[in-house]
């Protein structure tokens, strides 16, 4: 298995990668900051958001049982899929049903995060992804490095050049209006034929049975409205009480993710309306791991993320490495602690050590999550796991030394006389491997303490 | 429902029944913001402030005077044929243009065609926004969604302040869609480019009395 610390460093070499996402993240930084300071009562939104998210994980049941009957009572179909190969299985099945082997989708990290593409493949059924960025992730065969802007790390000379090998397009320039405009017209084609089409959902109304999907450039209205079919499938944390609470959310959300006032487009449809959009509707809902989140006191608060995206433009660890280090769908602060929990501790465990615990993610968290306190509680986890270690014993002995003063200013005098010594530039032994990802400071000639009694002596 | 269907549905259910055995106590919901401290005029404009933010022409106008500023709009933009919802009133068609009543046309024809006129249910002022909820003069949603111009009637008495006062007067019995702006990306390179797979252009006709 392949750790954070292992994947990064590819990432930590490439200096385009580098500059691309520095220039993004502190963009989108930038504008998020003008686009909440507008706003006096962020800090009461963000609150009754988190309020709103910890209620429905304090009776998931309830709520879950209450979209599905409204669903129902609107008609739609309501599935339930424990796992990403049940929830993959229904939807192929669903689709082989309507004997489509086309189907167009809106961008949706839930459907990446089963594997939807690749199972709908095997059963001979192609799926177009059609936002952007997606779709330029998808010709290249390729995986995503950010949540919101998948394709950050390809600039548009790269994009041209895929654009020519795989749309059937003859000229194009690198300009972004002329790369967009072949994907518009690749994909209108697409849209006025596709019988099917599948998406993910950003909020689900227990209240009314009413899904919600966020979006800007209207791929999303047109993989709703357009086929015959629509299939939606919705992690099961995605629900919310009432109606009432997509007011909050649709504050929060747009600010922290594109930092927009509000993103061009929001689809709110309830089951199958006549004379307007898809025949048949079919929600499947997804646990595939959510329930063992729901199972940690500490780690449940998780379970309020909307997908924005907001922690992974002030991470500096993100910054640094890129999405590609994460392995996992869910880059940033936010994979580091949802991956482990979803996949299990054992399988991730290298995850929650993607962070210098600066805090910058919980400052800008529009659902107040408490990120580096999970991260820690999983960190706490991972080590219990493993066990004891000459690792563990070496930071136990040293925080005895840190403990007391005389030892500590012994250590100091100690670590002094080494300095300069061949092979510790890097710490020794059992600490090799947290020293490892860590530079070291300086080790100055004498401590502040020594200086202070040396010019209180005079 | 299927055998291994319903066992998935319970099984989900048990766990979560399991891993969260006593319903938690809701947590106090703190008050937010739920209207602006502005008159009529001041929400006009401030919508229309907003709105122009996204690359929206506003079209200032009155009831009288709409038919004629329609007309302007569709020369503006070298429109010929214009999608219309069946029940359009008769005060709003421009002059000069081809009107197409959407009797469940295709995709295909709709795509054909040059742009598309509706009215909204109500816009936002605060975060620049029109509401459509497949009410009166609005039509279905692939009228607003398939050809490249989106012309929208906006009358000063439905601007709201802020998205709590929208939600205060939605109905999701049909489908509702929030528009702000025309279709856009900033997939590559961060550079915003409008119009991806929605109308590329959206021009609202403000009727101010």
């Amino acid at each position: 298995m392949t750790t954070f610390q292992q994947a990064a460093r590819s990432g930590l070499r490439d200096a385009q990668l580098r500059r691309n996402l520095d220039h993004a993240t502190r963009t989108i930084r930038d504008k998020r900051s003008r686009a909440v300071a507008e706003l006096p009562d962020w800090e009461a939104l963000r609150s009754a958001a988190a309020a709103a998210k910890d209620e429905v994980l304090g009776r998931l049941d309830d709520y879950l049982l209450e979209l599905e009957q409204r669903v129902q009572e609107r008609g739609g179909a309501v599935h339930w899929a424990r796992d990403a190969a049940e929830a993959n299985r229904i939807v192929a099945d669903l689709v082989l049903a309507t004997g489509a082997d086309e189907v167009v989708k809106v961008k949706s990290l839930t459907t990446e995060e089963i594997g939807l593409n690749e199972a709908l493949a095997e059963h001979g059924i192609a799926a177009v992804e059609t936002d952007l960025a997606a779709l330029i992730i998808q010709l290249g065969d390729d995986t995503s490095s950010h949540i919101l802007v998948p394709a950050i790390h390809k600039n548009r000379a790269q994009i041209r050049e895929l654009f020519l090998r795989t749309l059937g397009v003859t000229e194009l320039s690198d300009e972004p209006a002329a790369l967009t405009e072949a994907a518009r017209r690749y994909l209108r084609e697409r849209f006025l034929r596709a019988r099917v089409g599948v998406s993910g959902a950003n909020f689900g109304v227990a209240a009314t049975g009413t899904v919600c999907v966020v979006e800007s450039e209207g791929n999303g209205r047109m993989c709703t409205t357009l086929p015959e079919t629509l299939i939606t499938v919705m992690g099961i944390e995605k629900v919310v009480p009432t109606l009432a609470d997509l007011e909050v959310f649709l504050q929060l959300l747009p600010r922290s993710s594109t930092a927009e006032r509000m993103n061009p487009y929001t689809s709110l449809w309830t089951g199958v309306h006549e004379g307007d959009g898809p025949r048949e509707f079919h929600l499947v809902l997804l646990d595939n791991g959510r329930t063992n989140v729901l199972a940690d006191e500490i780690g449940r608060q998780t379970l309020r993320c909307i997908r924005c995206s907001a922690c992974l433009n002030v991470c500096p660890v993100y910054a640094r490495t890129g999405g590609h280090a994460y392995g996992s769908v869910y880059p940033g602060p936010i994979g580091a602690i949802l991956t482990p929990q979803l996949v299990g501790i054992d399988k991730a465990g290298s995850l929650p050590y993607a962070s210098s615990l600066c805090g910058a993610c919980a400052d800008v968290c529009p659902v107040n999550i408490d990120i580096p306190r999970v991260l820690v509680h999983l960190r706490a986890h991972e080590t219990a796991q493993r066990g004891p270690s000459a690792e563990r014993l070496s930071m136990q002995a040293l925080a005895r030394m840190f403990a007391s003063r005389e030892r500590f200013e012994r250590l100091q005098r100690v670590a002094r006389r080494g300095r300069g010594l061949p092979g510790l530039s890097r710490l020794p032994g059992p600490l090799r491997e947290w020293g490892r990802v860590r530079d070291l400071p300086q080790i100055p000639d004498e401590s502040f303490r020594d200086w202070w009694r040396r010019e209180r002596s005079r | 429902m299927s055998g291994s269907a319903s066992e998935a549905r319970e099984a989900i259910l048990g766990r979560i029944r399991a891993v969260v055995p006593a319903a938690h106590p809701p947590g106090a919901r703190p008050a937010y913001r739920r209207s602006l401290e502005l008159d009529r005029a001041g929400l006009v404009a401030l919508f229309a402030e907003r709105i122009a933010d996204y690359d929206v022409t506003v079209h200032p106008t009155t009831t009288d005077g709409l038919g004629a500023v329609l007309g302007e709009a569709c020369r503006a933009h070298a429109v010929r044929r214009l999608a219309v919802p069946q029940d359009l009133p008769a005060g709003w068609r421009p002059d000069g243009v081809v009107l197409v009543p959407d009797d469940g046309l295709s995709g295909a024809e709709l795509d054909a065609l040059d742009g598309a006129l509706t009215g909204c249910a109500l816009a936002i002022a605060d975060t620049g926004t029109i509401v459509l909820d497949s009410g009166p003069t609005q039509g279905r949603r692939a009228l607003t969604l398939i050809p490249d111009l989106h012309l929208c009637v906006v009358f000063a008495d439905t601007v709201v302040g802020t998205v709590p006062e929208a939600f205060d007067r939605i109905s999701v019995e049909r489908p509702v869609t929030f528009v702000s702006g025309p279709s856009a990306t900033s997939d590559i390179e961060l550079s915003r480019v409008r119009g991806v797979h929605g109308p590329r252009r959206l021009d609202v006709v403000m009727v101010l009395e």
